[in-house]
């Protein structure tokens, strides 16, 4: 049982640094950005590439995000200075990945296992107790995601913060704050896609081989986490957005898990995705027009 | 100066429902004129004010700022000297974000905004002076979200944030038209104190005729993409509301309000 939530945590948390992202988009960008099925799994493949090079699996976490925020930015200029539609623009891009991804990783499975990695090297092994080890991957992933969880909230305070908040609030107040409201929305794609693929990489360091495959419903897992996150825990008043839509990618992990405990074999966990997403949405929605019909 | 020369501004251009508003437009506005626009619904004026603030392209004719051609300025670029204000209260203000945030937002107009705190602890006090002069309490919720204020509290502060930083130009679309008549007055003197001290060049479009009459040194009057009455001075002072609405009636078409 304890393995079993620890497992949940881990996962949960590792899509953690995914939710942020996709809050960055979906919220307060509101903008439904599909190339984050690209960034996941491109920041795993940067990962995995750089890692057998053997390269440090910290610094191979940074590239992750620095390579998937360039990956947003070509988005946002599809969008914005080529005015392709939102939705089409993240297709594209998430289509386009696919075979960058397998270029930079090689092939559809690496397996990593060997190397080392931010939850297995040999400082880890010099430094935590034996009996600590069931627990490290969790607790390393913790505090990742509150390292990355803090740098969001602060930068949505800073003047550019501001302004990325305001163009996906109302446009207008931007362009009549003299700025063009499409390089802050290509810079909020960026800033967006670096946190999914750095996602990504962590998944990939934590799980010890990469696959083609995993950025399949990673939009879906980051709105789920969102969309639980601010509506069941939004209500809370000393819980910050960002930290419900973490606690939101935690939740969701849970009722993956649950399903499956269900006696539903992994062959259909996308399945599971789909309905329980469906119904994430339908009963959120069921909420919102409640709300209004009382005010 | 402004100037709008030879506009011509099709809509829908190529198809069955094409439109051709503006033929051949001119308008000057000299500096720290104050112009209200009458003129029934459709007649053009809010596309004249979106032509000027860039929002919409002409097809032909030049737009000039003080001799310089804007005509090819992106719209957010021509924001620098310009403060608008809609006739949505919506519009003008970032619902989910503080009357704060709203406010600084709108106090770092024409600066970087770059990765300081996006709050400046030190001018919120000034904030907080700027809004209490409304006399709607604003100053006592600085923390709470725009979108929670009613319409004409969010005018009153569009307003304050519209002209917050230094510009040249004030536009007004029908400002008031959302407001109850008390709030609408108040946001009328507001109007009319900023221009006066920040020394504005404005022009407003109201249905009100009152306003049109009372406020401002110019009265336009718009009908079918043409400018049908435009008087200033001592002309513009002499007018009354009757005048406008003989006016009105004359070109026999229903007003808005
Ligand atoms: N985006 C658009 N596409 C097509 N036609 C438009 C568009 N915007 C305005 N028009 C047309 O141009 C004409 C002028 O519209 P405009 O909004 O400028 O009028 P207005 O004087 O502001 O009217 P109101 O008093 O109702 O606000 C109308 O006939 C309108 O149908
Ligand atoms: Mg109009």
């Amino acid at each position: 049982m304890l393995t079993l939530i620890i497992g949940i945590l881990e996962e949960g948390l590792a899509y953690g640094v995914l939710a942020l992202g996709v809050y960055i988009t979906y919220k307060i960008l509101d903008f439904p950005d599909l190339s984050v099925d690209g960034t996941f799994p491109l920041g795993g493949a940067v990962t995995v590439a750089l890692i057998s090079m053997g390269l440090n699996p910290l610094i191979a976490l940074l590239a992750s995000f620095l390579i998937g925020a360039f990956a947003g930015m070509i988005t946002g200029i599809i969008h914005v200075r080529f005015r392709v539609r939102d939705m089409l623009s993240g297709i594209i891009m998430m289509t386009g990945l696919y075979s960058v991804n397998l270029r930079i990783a090689g092939s559809a499975n690496v397996a990593i296992f060997t190397k080392d990695s931010i939850f297995d090297n040999s400082f880890i092994d010099r430094v935590v107790p034996e009996g600590f080890r069931p627990y490290l991957v969790v607790t390393l992933l913790f505090v990742i995601v509150l390292i990355m969880k803090i740098l969001l909230d602060v930068y949505l305070k800073t003047k550019s913060g501001y302004l990325l908040r305001a163009v996906g609030d109302n446009e207008t107040v931007v362009t009549s704050l003299a700025k063009d409201k499409g390089t802050i929305k290509i810079i909020g794609l960026s800033i967006a896609n670096g946190f999914v693929a750095m996602s990504g990489g962590i998944f990939v360091q934590r799980n010890g081989f990469f696959e083609i495959s995993i950025g399949t419903g990673a939009l879906v897992a980051g709105v789920a986490s969102v969309i639980i996150g601010i509506n069941l825990l939004g209500k809370v008043s000393f819980l910050k957005a960002t930290t419900t839509v973490i606690l939101g990618s935690i939740l969701y992990k849970t009722c993956v898990q649950i399903a499956i405990s269900f006696g539903l074999v992994s062959q259909d966990r996308k399945l599971i995705t789909a309905i329980l997403f469906l119904i994430i949405l339908i009963t959120s929605n069921g909420r919102k027009r409640r709300v209004k019909a009382h005010a | 100066m402004l100037r709008l020369i030879d506009i011509n501004k099709y809509y829908n251009p190529g198809t069955v429902n094409e439109m051709c508003l503006f033929d051949g437009f001119n308008l000057d506005i000299r500096e720290e004129e104050f112009v209200s626009v009458v003129g029934s619904n459709g007649s053009g004026k809010t596309s004249m004010l979106n032509i000027i603030c860039g929002s919409i392209p002409v097809d032909n004719g030049k737009i000039e700022i003080n001799g310089t051609d804007i005509t090819n300025m992106p719209e957010y670029k021509r924001q620098m000297r310009i403060g608008r204000v809609y006739q949505n209260p919506a519009l003008g203000t970032c619902p989910n974000m503080t009357i704060l945030e709203n406010m600084s937002l709108a106090d770092n107009k024409g600066k970087s905004f770059n990765l300081q705190l996006g709050t400046n602890k030190k001018r919120i006090n000034g904030y907080r002076e700027t809004l209490s002069r409304l006399g709607l309490g604003l100053e006592e919720k600085m923390d709470v979200t725009v979108g929670t204020l009613s319409g004409g509290q969010r005018q009153a502060l569009a307003m304050i944030m519209a002209t917050m930083t230094p510009i040249e130009f004030l536009i007004l679309d029908e400002h008031t038209a959302a407001l109850d008549p008390k709030t609408a007055e108040l946001i009328m003197e507001l109007t009319r104190d900023i221009v006066k001290e920040k020394k504005l060049t404005t022009i407003m479009v109201t249905h009100n005729l009152r306003y049109a009459v009372e406020y401002g040194n110019r009265l336009l009057m718009m009908h079918q993409g043409e400018l049908v009455l435009d008087k200033c001075g001592e002309e513009k002072h002499a007018l009354e509301v009757d005048d406008i609405l003989d006016k009105f009636n004359k070109i026999s078409i229903e007003c808005g309000n």
